[in-house]
């Protein structure tokens, strides 16, 4: 039987963003689909012979939407490689800029990109259908989505003088101390960013009965979850150690040591995608799919130590039922909408407890050690940086495993699942190109980690035939 | 007519794209005064005819960016070198003294555990240029904004000027990179 590929590439192909194929047979029956990554810039080369110390500010230009979370994991590795454990300060004020980038970060994801398709339709024009169009709509709403980005970017502002690249955090600790005007001044915005966090649950929750019909098919099967996990299986972002559960929601690998992350974690490459395929060794690759980020560790965690996200999460988990996790992409949505509630009570605390006021915030060292592993709960999933260095600290190697591509696997079978279901021969619609963008827009992938594609991806497909000839064509 | 708007990201980290966010509430001002009519945070399908002002994040670093950047001046009125990457290559040019094959090796062959190989000759991967350059090394630029990113109040102050018909004349505060 001939076959055809559909490509789906942004209209704008030539800027380089992701791309999505879509093989289907003589009949029309799709046999394949695959999400593509084309942009690269070669981090883990060219930081070969910096100074260790300078990986914090490079490796923060990975990405301008989570450099934060950038920042703290190479400090992290830093950390490793001056073998000190750092001050009790300088750790919960770690803890409180890694849980304001997660802030910021998913209400970017919520409210600027994806509250759109909720709020204006799937269906709606799509030249309206992004944040200005939010704000024509619904100017409360997005207002409110807005200061609460604006809240996340304040306190990294505070803690580190700019929004956007800080330098603050480094091997040892943090540079600046905290102070009580400056918490004040940030305690003053936690009633307004939890009221908005609650109304963006209820919001969730009348979307998830809106779109009954069409969420069975946003990439529901079961995979892997990994994610960090405190030793009492509470919610982590900062510390902790590697848990690794499966889709009925059995625990199959607990407590690893993130040092020892490449004794479970491998990488494969595919010659059609700058993005790397990440897959856990024991299972081997593609059957060691696994998903990581919000959804990951909303269903790993035994609880969250926070009492309002804490019972937010058990109705969430009541979606699956007992004998599953939350397996459905569809509710990654939902879960960061928890993590974003878990953040402010937790933002909350942290401000609220005085050792965040000491002076004592860095540990010097000299390098102690050659190899180091950082590790840290980005927005969107575990973080790892790995640095080799000589005895002078001078960067020898590098390797970076970045959350998103490890959610590529389960990307690429997202795509597949929505180009089956919705596809129906040659026949290529609007509202099907805009639900197969949906499902890649549920993993809110940072493909600037990577690539540089977020909103919209601006979508063109050609259906044609194995002699080439155009069967069809869509444009949005 | 409102002023017709796009915002373009080429090889950069969208660290610029999210200071322009970092307008906060003043997006609300700018919703009434712009049409944005490109952007990644937009649904948008091709790059316009006739933009009036487009800021362009990121320096040129595969073919692909090369060729858009060629549609961008074409189709623009008034075209912004956006942040340091876009101004001076910066970070995205970081790896411009050594091979590109190089580079790839390491990410894709040595750093790979299985399947080792370089993504290349396949219609949905953009080669890379030798070397990642500005964007003025490619078309004619006709204001440069600084900054690795450029703050909100830099790209405000540079953006009413503009919406004001004006080259923006920045500040020497806001003439400083990193």
């Amino acid at each position: 039987m001939p076959t055809s590929t559909i490509t789906i590439s942004p209209v704008t192909r030539i800027e380089g963003h992701a791309k999505i194929t879509i093989q289907v047979d003589g009949k029309g029956v799709v046999q394949d689909a695959r999400f593509h990554v084309n942009e690269f810039r070669g981090f883990e080369k060219f930081c070969e012979g910096r100074l260790m110390w300078e990986m914090g500010g490079i490796t923060s230009r990975i990405c301008g939407i989570c450099p934060t979370s950038h920042l703290i994991t190479s400090a992290k590795a830093g950390d490793a490689i001056l073998s000190v454990a750092i001050p009790e300060t300088a750790q919960k004020l770690r803890r409180l800029i890694t849980l304001a980038q997660w802030l910021q970060s998913h209400a970017l994801s919520f409210f600027h990109l994806s509250s759109p398709d909720f709020i204006l339709g799937f269906d709606s024009d799509p030249a309206k259908r992004n944040i200005f169009g939010l704000i024509a709509q619904d100017k409360e709403f997005a207002k409110r989505g807005i200061r609460l980005r604006k809240y996340g970017q304040e306190i990294i502002e505070v803690l580190g003088t700019r929004k956007i690249h800080t330098p603050w955090a480094v091997a040892g600790g943090v540079r600046e101390p905290f102070d009580s005007a400056k918490r004040d001044y940030l305690l003053n915005w936690i009633p307004e960013a939890r009221e908005t966090a609650l109304m963006a649950l209820e919001t969730m929750k009348k979307i998830h009965v809106k779109f009954q019909h069409d969420i069975p098919n946003y990439g529901n099967f079961r995979s892997l979850f990994v994610g960090l996990v405190a030793d009492d299986g509470a919610l982590e972002y900062y510390d902790g150690r590697l848990r690794v559960m499966d889709g009925a929601g059995n625990i199959i690998a607990d407590k690893i040591d993130t040092a020892q992350y490449h004794e479970y974690f491998g990488e494969a490459t595919e010659d059609w995608s700058y993005l790397k395929f990440p897959y856990y060794k024991p299972l081997g690759y593609q059957k060691g799919m696994y998903r990581v980020g919000p959804l990951a560790r909303v269903n790993i965690c035994d609880y969250i130590d926070t009492p309002l996200a804490e019972a937010e999460r058990k109705l969430f988990k009541a979606i699956a039922g007992e004998a599953e996790t939350v397996n459905n992409s569809f509710y990654y949505h939902y879960a960061r909408l928890i993590e974003i509630l878990f953040s402010v009570e937790k933002i909350e605390a942290l401000l609220n407890d005085p050792v965040i006021l000491g002076h004592n915030i860095r540990a010097k060292a000299m390098i102690n050690q050659t190899h180091g592993i950082g590790a840290s709960e980005a927005p969107r999933g575990t973080l790892f940086h790995e640095y080799w260095v000589n005895d002078d600290g001078l960067l020898q190697k590098v390797d970076l495993v970045i959350a998103t591509a490890q959610n590529n696997l389960a990307m690429n079978r997202t795509v597949r699942q929505l180009a089956m279901q919705y596809m129906d021969g040659a026949k290529v619609t609007e509202g099907i190109l805009n639900r197969i963008e949906a499902g890649i827009r549920c993993f809110d992938p940072c493909l600037s980690c990577s690539t540089h594609a977020i909103g919209k991806m601006p979508m063109h497909v050609q259906v044609v035939d194995e002699e080439h000839r155009l069967l069809c064509d869509v444009r949005r | 007519m409102k002023p017709r708007v796009a915002t373009v990201w080429l090889g950069g980290c969208s660290g610029c794209h999210m200071s322009f966010l970092d307008l906060d509430e003043r997006l609300i001002e700018l919703a009434d005064k712009i049409d944005l009519v490109y952007s990644p945070i937009a649904d948008v399908k091709e790059f316009p005819r006739d933009v009036d002002v487009v800021l362009v994040e990121g320096a040129v670093a595969n073919v692909e960016h090369e060729e858009f950047a060629h549609i961008i001046r074409r189709n623009s009125h008034f075209v912004v070198s956006f942040g340091d990457c876009a101004v001076t290559g910066n970070v995205t040019a970081m790896r411009n003294g050594l091979d590109t094959d190089d580079v790839l090796n390491r990410a894709y062959v040595e750093l790979a555990d299985l399947t080792p190989r370089i993504p290349r000759d396949y219609p949905t991967i953009a080669e890379l240029l030798k070397q990642a350059r500005p964007l003025h090394e490619f078309i004619r630029v006709d204001a440069f904004i600084h900054g690795c990113p450029p703050t909100a109040d830099q790209i405000w102050s540079a953006v009413s000027e503009l919406l004001q018909g004006k080259t923006p004349a920045l500040s020497h505060v806001f003439l400083r990179y990193g």
